[in-house]
């Protein structure tokens, strides 16, 4: 009795509070709606116009510090390999103290450009242009940035990074996700993404997969491969029967699968005890992971997704000066051939091919053979209208979202 | 100026109760009712399909997919049945423990017990996450040791979320049985209450609170979790798995999601209330 009384009492006071707490927050809230809406049609339709974002005009004296989001192993400081370090010596060079926050997908990527806190952004094709669209990065001035000169022509003005001939970012690099196997586990190098596909029962229970929407894409190559009367054409126009195709290939995969990845460490440890010993990885994993336990990374023959990556501002950066000078840096010839050496894809900068310390390196990547580039299924978001050019409804990355985590279960 | 403050106060009463208490209720407001309020509005929203801003046009969408779509459904009852796992197996880990340490032990091994309990606390929660990775991977310490191990996945989970939570189940119960006068324990002997007479007739109504208080713990931390499924559960996720994915894809269905935690935590919260345990804590 005691006890529900003051209960009731208490309530009906709580309520008011809680009633005046909503209420404050819908004012302060709806107070801001007006700046946030996204300006401009989606991409892919005629006519796509990102946000009214000024261009920098001159770079002057940097700031003092910049803060910089990227893939994990590009922007190494010498913490996780002493010997790999080129941010410090930008440092040294510019003045620019730089604090870097790796992320593990395009997604976080996206999410993270949204708080407005980082000056740069290492966004792949999957990134880039959401985050024009949603105006969180700015037009870049190429003429301040002269390592842009030496950029591949391939890389230079295209769908993914500019927007009406306005190039909204510095190419950085590019390369295919690779299929890794745990030598000791795995007898004879795979040829064939099978091996986490079909015949993934095979390693059953030590399987990996990448632990993003963006990885139906993956399923989606290889049906195009294996699956010709799906028509697949481009892993990223998927109509609603060939997304469901893809979607099923990946629930049957998901029985062999050991964990999904998407932190690189989680992926190196996995690796090295054994709990997996197949799956979709990067070079720059192999790297790690082969002063341990020996690993291969192969290009399977269905060829593979990839990534082609560009630096962009941010429209709000806080130290516009130093991230120009960071973008500059990190695609110049020597710097740029560091990283493209330490992650394993191609320099963006062909001059980088010069100053690699294996000198072959930009021949077994193909840094400078726009055919082989155009092979590569680059990261790119789904959209409604199919990218490869069909007169249907594609299904478009909220569909793929949805069916991602339908898939996880 | 201090002393005509102070009788300023004095002769004040509400004011110096709005003193008192305005600072912690501004957080209260703020921060705890202000985020929540936030996440429902959230909720309540949603979002461009290729920016992922969020786009305040009302909808009930969201909470449409996740009353309906059976994903939620599985996955909800996924991860309240691992919470209701995890607090049995802390009671049942606990109650032993902690009667040793209140009515066996001598005063000196007591305590000794008690920083025993605690000393989990002091290394960092990844560290004992990544620790139980390791004992039950493939050719990790249990397949060494026992002969078999039940791998990454959802068994893992309760293991070591029964294992990360285990304190804050046995010092309520602890302080509880500290509460239990000895008297008690021998009036229902010398009554020819045999030992499990005693602890249902005696022991555990007294105790029923704090147990109740540990599983309120055990029960919710264990329900929020999402980094040692993450760790160790191999593809199952849970509740939290599935709200952190969303944050980074869908933010308004996320907090729709977030909002199913929120109700099975009230639904407990309510089914305690019904016991009366909360009375006598």
């Amino acid at each position: 009795m005691r006890w529900s009384q003051t209960w009731s009492q208490r309530s009906s006071r709580t309520t008011t509070i809680a009633a005046v707490a909503v209420a404050v927050a819908a004012t302060a809230l709806s107070g801001c709606a007006g700046s946030g809406s996204s300006g401009g049609d989606a991409p892919g339709t005629q006519g796509f116009t990102p946000p009214d974002v000024p261009m920098q005009k001159t770079v002057g004296k940097g700031e003092g510090e910049v803060s910089i989001l990227a893939w994990p192993g590009y922007a190494e400081d010498g913490s996780t390999d002493k010997a790999v370090d080129w941010v410090t010596p930008f440092e040294k060079q510019t003045g620019c103290k730089a604090t870097v926050k790796y992320f593990n997908t395009s997604d976080e990527a996206v999410n993270l450009m949204k708080g407005g806190q980082y000056d740069v952004v290492s966004a792949s094709g999957d990134a880039t242009l959401r985050l024009i669209a949603s105006g969180d990065v700015a037009p870049v001035n190429t003429d301040l940035v002269p390592s842009y000169a030496d950029v591949a022509p391939f890389l230079k003005d295209q769908q993914f990074n500019s927007v009406k001939g306005q190039m909204y970012g510095i190419p950085h690099g590019w390369g295919a996700n690779l299929l890794m196997y745990r030598k000791q586990d795995v007898a004879t190098a795979p040829t064939s993404w099978s091996a986490v596909f079909d015949d993934a029962s095979k390693y059953k229970g030590k399987v990996t997969a990448y632990d993003s929407p963006i990885y139906i894409a993956d399923a989606a190559l290889y049906l195009m491969k294996h699956q010709p009367d799906l028509k697949i054409k481009d892993p990223y126009a998927l109509d609603a029967k060939q997304l469901d195709a893809a979607v099923k290939l990946l629930k049957e995969q998901k029985a062999n699968l050991s964990e999904y990845w998407s932190d690189y460490t989680k992926q190196v440890s996995a690796f090295k005890s054994g709990s997996s010993v197949i799956g979709t990885s990067w070079q720059f994993i192999a790297n790690l992971t082969n002063d341990e336990t020996p690993v291969g990374a192969v290009l399977p023959k269905e060829g593979s997704t990839g990534w082609s990556d560009t630096w962009m501002i941010a429209a709000k950066s806080a130290h516009p000066n130093c991230a120009y000078k960071w973008m500059d840096y990190i695609v110049s010839p020597k710097v740029n051939a560091q990283v493209a050496e330490y992650f394993g894809e191609a320099p963006a900068n062909l001059k980088a091919c010069e100053e690699t310390s294996d000198k072959t390196y930009c021949d077994g990547y193909h840094a400078s053979d726009a055919a082989y580039a155009a092979q590569l299924h680059y990261w790119t978001t789904p959209i409604k209208q199919c990218l490869d050019g069909r007169d249907v409804t594609c299904t478009d990355y909220a569909e793929w979202t949805k069916k991602w985590l339908e898939i996880k279960g | 100026m201090t002393t005509a403050g102070a009788a300023y106060l004095h002769r004040h009463p509400r004011l110096r109760l709005a003193g008192v208490l305005g600072a912690p209720l501004t957080w209260l407001v703020v921060v705890y009712l202000g985020s929540l309020s936030a996440l429902l509005l959230t909720s309540l929203w949603t979002q461009d399909s290729f920016t992922a801003e969020v786009v305040r046009i009302w909808t009930l969408d969201n909470f449409r997919a996740v009353l309906t779509e059976p994903l939620y459904h599985e996955v909800l009852l996924r991860t309240v049945s691992v919470a209701v796992a995890v607090t049995l197996i802390d009671l049942a880990l606990a109650l032993p423990i902690a009667f040793y340490m209140a009515k066996v032990a001598r005063p000196r091994v007591a305590k000794l017990l008690v920083v025993a309990c605690l000393m989990p606390l002091w290394a960092s929660y990844l560290i004992k996450a990544y620790a139980w990775r390791l004992l039950v991977i493939k050719d990790g310490v249990f397949e060494h040791t026992f002969g078999g191990s039940p791998g990454l996945g959802l068994v893992a989970v309760v293991m070591t979320l029964a294992y990360l939570w285990l304190p804050f189940m046995i010092l309520p119960v602890y302080a509880g049985l500290e509460r239990v006068p000895d008297s008690h324990l021998e009036a229902s002997e010398d009554l020819g209450g045999r030992p499990w007479r005693t602890f249902r007739s005696v022991v555990w109504p007294a105790i029923l609170p704090s147990v109740i208080a540990g599983s309120i713990f055990t029960f919710s931390l264990s329900l929020g979790d999402y980094i040692s499924v993450n760790i160790v559960g191999g593809t199952s996720q849970m509740l939290g798995n599935l709200i952190y994915a969303q944050q980074t894809l869908d933010l308004p269905i996320a907090a729709a999601t977030a909002t199913l935690s929120v109700v099975v935590m009230a639904i407990y919260m309510l089914l305690v209330r019904r016991t009366g345990a909360l009375d006598r804590l």
